[in-house]
């Protein structure tokens, strides 16, 4: 067996130290985005308003016109583009707010943000670090990284921060930042200072190819799970603010503004949540194979089985309300919800808690 | 509801109102004012109750319900011991918590994956799946052979919806009709060209059929997975052996440990195979501060025998690498220390000689040992106590084990005589001692202390009831021999479901028409619409390829000429927006 590298795996936990602060700040930047928004959105709304009366005292002649591209989303100038009908069904967030967010969470540009692109810039230097961190833990041990609680924390938090920024490549899912920035700083603490584990080899029973794939999409798949949690719980509260405010006019967190409409998330939580449910039941396939070729039988309602089950379960009720009449919008929010908390409960009270043949986290007992 | 929470439904109705009715609506319904109607209208008669059972079972939202149903009765099986996993850890909390105990085990919360509320859940759930899907399948295999559905009167209607007027120089209506069907055709659609009754021409098309293809085979290959897990628990069986260095093993009920059959197990299944553990080896971790002693690698080092007339070889038994003896797995789940003893009785004669199991207890391989000498005479012997691997005596004078491997072997056991208890032939646990009818010889709290061994020693029990020598150590292994011929099955459909379900998800299913007219200016136009089948958010995107191919394939004139000929500038997509 090849001797663990020590220097190396010094190098890796002052890292994860260090991305921990950093995600610290980028979490205290997206914050700040949060509260100085609303000022912003006040000041822009004005401007807007100031522009749309100018405008249609020059148009008038275009009322037809109008009234065709705006019932799109707002300002003229950026029509959203909806999928369906049921674009017009998001009111608030079309009409009172314009240009502010789009229905597709494209980048529109119409509202500067300047604490959000240093968050944004601080959660990339966090994850460039962290991600040197949990390689060169990889290369101290020389094996992936996944083996015990402290190794799950680390490296899901990386795949969330990963997924994160690489959603931000193509869609302004800047209001998410305050969320995934918290959770990530969470997940870092946990790790450090809940189950901090030296480096070691794995055990045997963990000494299987299939440890490289059926964690690593569990992982995966949590890190997807975690997003639609954050929009499903951003989806209630939107849902109702609209409800209240059915004009879009005032009401509610000034910062929701700046998030998509109820429907626009629930339609993107769902497209990330089938492809989560998609890797989830890789992971569970992966798992069953994984089992039967260590323990002889692919499934034996192990605790940990017992709750990848529930959670699938969960989730494919989740795709299945929203093909049921009255099930859809809020009822399914909160399925996805709940999904995520058997996630959250399968990932750290099972590990922790449960007695089981899982029982990998490496904590000392 | 507000409107969101009708987006479905909202599309699907905004469809129906401009297409021909779908083949394949799943009226996922439920909810209908109709069906609440029907609860309280029950003169229905036999037949029609049944129908309208029938109904509400196969509705989606009882399919919701009976899922998270499912999902909340799977729980229980994670917070109290299951029988399958271990019936001592349950009877040990039945015997804890007598009240509360008896009243789970009532409601069978002990067997929770076998128990009559779990089976009925699942069971409920597969009749309703059955009965949802297959007349789903039924109506599919009709519009896979069917032609695509006709064109809508007002394509402007639809979701998505755009228009190009060609220049004079471009084709006739029928001939952009055609040229569009064919580019769809390269798209993936199927397509069919019709005339149009006031002259021009349409076409028809429709792609994705696959998608609910594999929305059906992802629910037939649950139903597959779920009979080849019945299939296989009927004919497998699991047996435990523990296995000490210089012990054999022949495939026969009588030499397993414990046996599990399943209900359909007759003992030809067995594969006559055998084998001999010739020793065992293992590689702790010495090289890390933290994780020192740490188990690295297992390996038992086997002679087997394929069938009794065989040759035998040697293998290698590791974690996670099990042996295969013609679908018969061996695998490799424990191991632990077996010290040799001797118990010599009063009268000098020997009363037990060989290895001894010891029980581990954590991860320094502290392991509880109980001897029990039956054939002791004048009196039975027993003792209990442990095996230290690595033994450490604290200032306390309580000695541990500070590592799993043998670098310091020690006995610490007390000693009894009296009625073991074995003689009227009552089962009993060989790891546990009773002695409620025994009389204590050795122990701590006795004058004469506790016995204390290290290999080659031996002790002389006082008032002459025998002797006990601890002559060497061994190493065991703990196997698990298993026979599941349904698991092949099981993998087969959870892949395809795998796949099917990726089909399901992915793929979109849509339906365009593109119809070509002559305009008021004698000029050629062309309109298209589409319209999704489910869940489809690339929609829009279509509009925008269609539209730009059209521009590619045809001189499209400038939007402003079309603006100053007739009509909104429509563009592509903000018709959309139109739908009521
Ligand atoms: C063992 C229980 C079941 C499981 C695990 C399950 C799982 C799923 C999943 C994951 C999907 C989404 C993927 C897809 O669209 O194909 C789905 C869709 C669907 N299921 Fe099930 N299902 C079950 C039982 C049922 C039953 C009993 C029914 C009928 C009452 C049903 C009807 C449907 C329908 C109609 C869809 C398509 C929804 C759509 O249009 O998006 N399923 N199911």
């Amino acid at each position: 067996m090849q001797p663990i590298n020590y220097q190396l795996a010094a190098y890796s936990d002052l890292f994860m130290l260090i991305a921990a602060i950093v995600y610290a700040a980028a979490f205290i930047a997206f914050a700040l985005d949060m509260a100085s928004s609303s000022k912003t959105i006040r000041a822009l709304e004005s401007e807007l308003t100031e522009q749309q009366e100018r405008t249609d005292a020059a148009r008038s002649s275009a009322a037809r016109h109008k009234q065709l591209v705006g019932a799109a989303g707002g300002a003229a100038s950026t029509p959203t583009p909806g999928h369906g009908p049921g674009t017009t069904a998001s009111p608030a967030a079309g009409n009172a707010v314009g240009g502010l967010v789009d229905e597709d969470m494209d980048y529109t540009g119409a509202t500067r943000r300047p604490a959000a692109n240093v968050a944004v810039a601080l959660m990339v230097i966090a994850a460039a670090l962290h991600a040197f961190a949990v390689i060169a833990r990889a290369l101290a041990a020389r094996r992936v990284p996944w083996g015990n609680m402290y190794e799950f924390c680390t490296t899901g938090a990386l795949l969330v921060a990963a997924v994160y920024l690489l959603f931000l490549i193509r869609k302004d899912i800047r209001f998410l930042g305050t969320f995934v920035a918290g959770l990530v700083v969470i997940m870092m603490a946990a790790a450090t200072m809940g189950f901090p584990t030296p480096i070691a080899y794995l055990q045997p029973p963990l000494q299987s190819p299939w440890i490289v794939i059926h964690v690593s999409i569990a992982v995966l798949a949590s890190a997807l799970f975690t997003l639609t949690f954050a929009m499903s719980i951003l989806q209630l509260i939107q849902h109702r603010r609209e409800a209240k405010a059915p004009t879009g006019a005032t009401g509610g967190l000034v910062f929701m503004r700046l998030v998509p409409s109820a429907l626009s998330l629930e339609n993107w939580s769902y497209r990330l949540n089938a492809v989560g449910f998609m890797m989830w039941t890789f992971t569970v396939i992966a798992g069953a194979i994984w089992a039967e070729a260590s323990w002889g039988r692919y499934w034996g309602w192990d605790t940990k089985e017992v709750w990848s089950f529930v959670i699938w379960v969960v989730y494919a009720g989740y795709l299945h309300a929203r093909a049921t009449r009255g099930w859809t919008g809020e009822r399914a929010a909160w399925l996805s919800i709940i999904g995520y908390a058997c996630v959250v409960f399968n990932f750290t009270i099972v590990n922790i808690y449960f007695p089981g043949l899982h029982s990998y986290a490496g904590l000392p007992s | 509801m507000s409107q969101q929470d009708n987006v479905r439904v909202a599309r699907d109705e905004a469809a129906q109102a401009n297409t021909p009715p779908p083949p394949e609506s799943p009226a996922p319904d439920g909810g209908s004012p109709r069906g609440r109607q029907d609860v309280e209208l029950p003169a229905l008669g036999v037949w029609g109750t049944l129908r309208f059972a029938w109904t509400q079972l196969t509705s989606m939202r009882t399919a919701l319900m009976l899922l998270l149903l499912l999902a909340v009765a799977a729980v229980p099986g994670s917070l109290f011991p299951q029988r399958p996993a271990g019936p001592g850890i349950v009877q040990n909390y039945i015997d804890d918590n007598p009240v509360l105990g008896e009243w789970l085990d009532r409601f069978q919360m002990f067997d929770v994956y076998s128990s009559v509320w779990f089976s009925a859940i699942y069971l409920l759930l597969f009749v309703s799946l059955i009965g949802c899907v297959a007349p789903r399948a039924v109506k599919h295999a009709k519009a896979l052979r069917s032609a695509p559905p006709r064109t809508p009167r007002r394509l402007s209607r639809l979701p998505e919806y755009g228009r190009v007027v060609l220049e004079s120089s471009g084709p006739a209506p029928v001939e952009a009709v055609e040229q569009a069907a064919k580019y769809l055709r390269k798209r993936g659609y199927r397509t069919e060209v019709r005339q149009e009754p006031d002259g021009g021409a349409s076409v028809g098309a429709e792609r994705g059929y696959v998608r609910e293809v594999g929305n059906i085979v992802f629910h037939l290959s649950l139903i597959g997975v779920l009979v080849f897990m019945a299939t296989g628990s009927l004919l497998s069986y699991r047996g435990q052996k523990i296995l000490v260095e210089g012990e054999g093993f022949a495939n026969t009920l009588i030499a397993y440990d414990a046996f599990t059959p399943g209900s359909a197990f007759s003992e030809e299944m067995l594969t006559p195979f055998s084998m001999t553990l010739k020793r065992f080896e293992y590689v702790y971790d010495r090289q890390s501060p933290t994780h020192y002693g740490q188990p690295l690698d297992y390996t038992a080092v086997l002679d087997v025998q394929d069938g009794p007339g065989d040759t035998a070889r040697e293998v290698e038994l590791k974690v996670n690498h099990p042996l295969d003896f013609q679908g018969t797995r061996v695998y490799l789940v424990g191991n632990g220390y077996a010290p040799v003893v001797t118990v010599r009785d009063g009268n000098g004669d020997i009363a037990l000689q060989g290895p001894v199991v010891a029980r581990v207890q954590d991860n320094v391989f502290t392991s509880l040992m109980t001897i029990k000498a039956p054939d002791a005479r004048p009196d039975q012997l027993g003792f209990v106590g442990f095996f230290l691997p690595a033994a450490y005596t604290g200032e306390d004078g309580v000695a541990v084990s500070i590592d799993p491997a043998p670098l310091n072997p020690e006995l610490n056991l007390n000693s009894y005589y009296g009625d073991l208890g074995l003689d009227e032939g009552d089962p009993q646990n060989v790891y546990v001692l009773d002695t409620e009818n025994l009389t204590e010889l050795n122990s701590r709290n006795l004058e004469a202390g506790g016995i204390t061994l290290k290999p080659g020693e031996s002790y002389e029990l006082p008032e002459g009831k025998g002797s006990i020598s601890f002559d060497g150590l061994k190493r065991y292994v703990g196997l698990d021999i298993l026979y599941d011929p349904g698991k092949w099955g099981v993998g087969f459909f959870a892949v395809l479901a795998l796949v099917a379900l990726g089909v399901s998800l992915f793929v979109r299913r849509r339906r365009a028409w593109v119809r070509g007219t002559t305009g008021p200016d004698g000029s050629t136009m062309v309109e298209y619409g589409l319209l999704a089948r489910g869940e489809d958010f690339g929609l829009r995107e279509e509009n925008l390829t269609l539209r730009r191919q059209f521009e590619k394939l045809w001189p499209v004139q400038a939007p402003e000429d079309i603006e100053s000929t007739e009509g909104p500038i429509v563009v592509a997509g903000a018709a959309q927006n139109r739908v009521e």
